[in-house]
């Protein structure tokens, strides 16, 4: 039958542009770049804000034609102080008389990281397993509900208070979550909608414990529950100067323990196949369903600890803020840190830092802290528009498709 | 109307897409354009119809330059484009589509209904399209949807009419109908850039072929040319259209589907009692027009169907209501028919990729341990089994060619010892070359003897490859037929003739366009 044979071993016409390793590596670098570069350009509009919301600046604008120095005189002290006090609240305080007043800032920050690494872990692997989990609020109040009710309603011994605090938030933080990816997995319902409408369950269920006589403090009318016992608490790393705890390395070692589970698991290969096309991932034989609930549950389960962290880590007890916007700062976070592990608990170092530090820039220029918040924004809007911040650059874009191929901008 | 595009070059980046391409149409010719997917042909014709801008180069209208910003521009000077995939409001009426866009009013501001309808009508006369213009265009069949496109490219006045791979969706009938509409339209002096890589036709309505590879021109031919060297010019070297086959030697019944039904989400029955045998050591096609249940009935039989009645065995073992991973652990290899949605996952790489349905099984997993040294190894085993052109295993799938996705998909199901290999389209989208290796895989397959289920809209797959042909049509087996049953017969088949009918019908009209070129070829 056949009619021709012979077989000359030619490239066929491949689709052009592929990406090597090393272009990927590249992709990455850019990756890399454009969040530094956001990071700049939030952080030159936050100066402009900080320079028009100075009074002195007002001021000196009204006779800018006269002596327009005075202006930018005005706007470039004001900006350069709150920045100031910003790093010094944030990383070190060079003008402090002691050396330990001097690095508190940079400890301050990692107590205020360690509850947004875990969190934006769980929005971060909850989206690489192709889910948003907007509910990490809600899971954080339960963990934190968990691990408060262990600390002060049981009595134990040193470690294994401790653990069992960090267990019982582990669980509720999953379970809540579990409930949204159960829905998801059984009933199609959308996990947005869901964990969002269990954000509200969550936060009233803790307004309703804190007025029973299980959870409310005795002697006290208001919601507040009892402190919880010192052996339940996560041990302080560097004496009592500091409140950094140990929460940080277990935010570390969660940071690694994810890292692992999407690389290095099983499990971790089904969540990733299922978030990146369940469709194949079923013809395939994988169970999307059990995906989606395993991949809420742990997610869940890494949000509770950051509740765990508030009450045994910092607060000592339960009360209505307990969760203090941490699960939406994590959804920021999880962005910032491309759902990449460890670009996760970059980012949470970041915004621990933004944390730290405008509580000081605050408290010593009157810079409001909002404007912490408007940086954190920005910051998530230009990485959220790359191409906005490469044309701001004059960057070429770098390999995205196959049909722009990378040249650097250096290159 | 004469059109020419001039030097016409395209870069993407580094990339150069189309690479100086010239062009002549000359007035009343059908002029045909092939290549192999990623050639550079859609390109070229996006640059013509104005969706993209030629780096170099100029498109000429009867000797004046002109510059499209947009398709508004390019259907202002007489081009019209039918797209592979239908660009119609399918809850409105062929007028209300015809006029869409280009609304015929009266009285400055009112629709003018009766306008379109007639503007259609009069189309539909001139070139015998049979279109009824109150018709709602969901409920008419794909061939007359594609005349819709074409009225609604004539009723702007198209001199030129670009139809883009428009057989793909098509009956053998219907496809003869539209031979003869592209006849018809030549006659009156549209002239067409028909768009293919199927040769048969091209030699069927052709007047004169240009062939692009990788960007560039490689030369013009003229329909007389043998499909050999049509396919040897597309792929830049000599290929092997024929498979080369041993008679088959069928062993045991593997595969037993005995009264199937399957119905949809809405309820409608889209496998309608179905009963087929596979055996050992045979390749048995499923021929049909995309959408008669071919896609429902190998679901059902790899366990991702649902609402299913009937019985299914492999190898005597009920398997109707296992699910797919313990069907794929029976040795069901699937090669599904939308690769990318169903087949791959792009963003994973092609090692992932290869392991996707193995990755928890030794040596690739053991409990919660994923060994990714383990699957890079096998991987690289495979990539060079198969033939996979990519720049390593750790590239994504995604930037693979077509072609090399599918043969990465055919390796992941092959690599396992099989008792069912069912593959659905194995080669759509799939270049000329590497359809050559995937075709003598399947026919290697049925040799070890696994039994080949194959499910193609392509008659001539289905005739290359197939032992024995069942052909389907709403949901049912028309018939189950010889490997050899001629093309025609197959064809009235397809459209639901039963397998008497269809052999007497064949022989009463004789042969049709495409059917000629087998005769010629016998003799």
């Amino acid at each position: 039958m056949s009619v021709t044979t012979d077989r000359i071993p030619e490239k066929t016409p491949d689709a052009p542009g592929e990406p090597t390793s090393a272009t990927r590596r590249r992709g990455w670098a850019g990756d890399v770049l454009i969040t530094v570069l956001s990071i700049v350009l939030a952080l030159v509009v936050g100066a402009v804000l900080i320079a028009v919301a100075d009074p002195r600046v007002q001021e000196t604008a009204s006779y800018f034609f006269a002596r327009p120095l005075d202006m930018l005189q005005a706007a470039g002290s004001s900006v350069a102080n709150a920045y100031a006090a910003l790093f010094k609240g944030a990383i070190f305080d060079y003008g402090a008389e002691t050396t330990t007043a001097a690095i508190r800032p940079i400890t301050e920050s990692l107590v205020f990281a360690s509850p947004l690494v875990v969190a934006g872990l769980a929005v971060g692997l909850a989206f690489r397993a192709g889910l948003f989990n907007i509910g990490a609020e809600g899971q954080i109040i339960l963990g934190a509900i968990g691990a408060a009710y262990v600390g002060f309603a049981w009595e134990l011994p040193l470690v294994v208070h401790m653990v069992l605090a960090l267990v019982a938030a582990m669980l509720l933080g999953g379970l809540w979550a579990g409930i949204a990816g159960f829905l998801k997995a059984r009933t199609g319902a959308h996990e947005v909608i869901t964990t969002i409408m269990l954000n509200y369950i969550a936060r009233f269920l803790l307004a309703f414990l804190l007025s029973t006589t299980a959870f409310q403090r005795p002697g006290r009318n208001d919601p507040i529950s009892p402190q919880v016992d010192s052996t339940a608490m996560l041990p302080q790393m560097l004496g009592s100067w500091s409140r950094l705890h140990l929460g940080l390395l277990v935010a570390i070692a969660a940071g690694f323990g994810v890292w692992w589970l999407l690389n290095r698991s099983t499990l971790g290969f089904k969540l990733r196949a299922v978030g990146a096309n369940p469709f194949a991932s079923r013809t395939a034989g994988i169970d999307v369903g059990w995906s989606t609930f395993a991949a809420m549950a742990i997610a869940g389960s890494l949000a509770g600890l950051a509740g765990a962290f508030q009450i045994i880590g910092t607060e000592r007890s339960l009360t209505g803020g307990v969760s203090a916007g941490i699960g939406f700062d994590a959804i920021t976070v999880a962005l910032l840190g491309r759902g990449n592990p460890f670009g996760i608990v970059l980012a949470g170092f970041l915004f621990g830092a933004l944390k730290a530090g405008g509580v000081t820039m605050q408290a010593r220029t009157g810079t409001p802290i909002d404007l912490v918040f408007v940086v954190q924004s920005l910051i998530v809007l230009f990485i959220a528009a790359p191409p906005l911040v490469r044309a701001i650059f004059r960057i070429r874009a770098q390999g995205a498709g196959s049909m722009q191929v990378s040249k650097g901008w250096n290159a | 109307m004469k059109l020419e595009l001039r030097g016409i070059t395209k870069r993407f980046g580094s990339f150069t897409a189309n690479d100086s391409i010239d062009l002549v149409v000359e007035p009343g010719e059908i002029h045909s354009l092939l290549g192999e997917n990623g050639a550079g042909k859609s390109t070229l014709m996006n640059v013509l119809y104005g969706l993209l801008q030629p780096d170099e180069g100029q498109v000429v209208i009867d000797g004046e330059r002109v510059h499209f910003d947009g398709p508004g521009d390019a259907v202002a000077a007489g081009i019209g484009m039918v797209h592979q995939h239908f660009m119609l409001v399918p809850v409105f009426t062929v007028a209300e589509n015809v006029m869409l866009g280009y609304e015929y009013t009266k009285g400055g501001q009112f629709l003018d209904h009766a306008a379109a309808r007639q503007q259609v009508r009069r189309l539909s006369e001139r070139f015998g399209f049979d279109v009824d213009p109150d018709a709602l265009v969901e409920d008419i069949p794909v061939g007359v949807q594609q005349r819709v496109e074409i009225i609604k490219a004539l009723a702007r006045d198209a001199k030129v009419l670009i139809l883009d791979e428009p057989t793909a969706v098509l009956t053998p009938q219907e496809t003869d109908e539209l031979i003869a509409i592209m006849r018809e339209l030549k006659q009156s002096g549209t002239s067409i850039v028909f768009i293919t890589h199927k040769l048969r036709e091209v030699r069927a309505v052709a007047d004169r072929i240009t062939v692009i590879r990788r960007g560039k021109v490689v030369g013009t031919a003229d329909p007389g040319t043998s499909e050999a060297e049509l396919a040897s010019m597309m792929v830049g070297r000599t290929v092997q259209l024929t498979v080369d086959k041993q008679p088959f030697a069928p062993k045991g019944e593997v595969l037993q589907v005995e009264d199937l039904s399957v119905r949809d989400d809405l309820g409608r029955t889209v496998v309608d009692g179905v009963s087929l045998d596979v055996r050992g050591g045979e390749i048995v096609a499923i021929a049909g027009v995309q959408g008669n249940g071919q896609t429902e009935l190998v679901e059902a039989i790899v366990g991702l169907g649902e609402d299913i009645s009937g019985s299914i065995r492999l190898q005597g073992k009920q398997i109707l209501g296992l699910n797919a991973k313990e069907i794929i652990d029976l040795g069901v290899g699937y090669v599904p028919e939308d690769r990318s949605h169903d087949g791959l996952i792009e963003s994973f790489t092609v090692a992932e990729n290869l392991v996707l349905s193995q990755h928890d099984r030794a040596p690739f997993g053991s409990g919660l341990l994923y060994h990714p040294a383990k699957v890079k190894a096998r991987a690289n085993e495979l990539v060079g089994e198969f033939d996979v052109r990519t720049q390593g295993v750790e590239a994504t799938a995604g930037s693979l060619s077509g072609g090399n996705q599918q043969k990465v998909v055919v390796a992941r199901e092959m690599s396992r010892p099989l008792k069912l290999f069912v593959a659905s389209q194995p080669t759509r989208g799939v270049d000329v070359g590497s359809i050559e290796f995937l075709h003598n895989r399947i026919v290697a397959e049925r040799d070890h003897g696994s039994a080949v289920l194959l499910v193609s809209t392509e008659l001539d797959e289905v005739l290359a490859l197939a032992d024995r042909i069942a052909v389907m049509y709403r949901g049912r087996v028309v018939g189950v037929v010889d490997g050899d049953t001629p093309r025609d017969v197959l064809g009235l088949m397809m459209a639901g003739v039963p397998e008497q009918d269809a052999r007497r019908q064949a022989a009463e009209q004789g042969p049709t366009a495409l059917t000629v070129q087998d005769e010629e070829a016998r003799q």
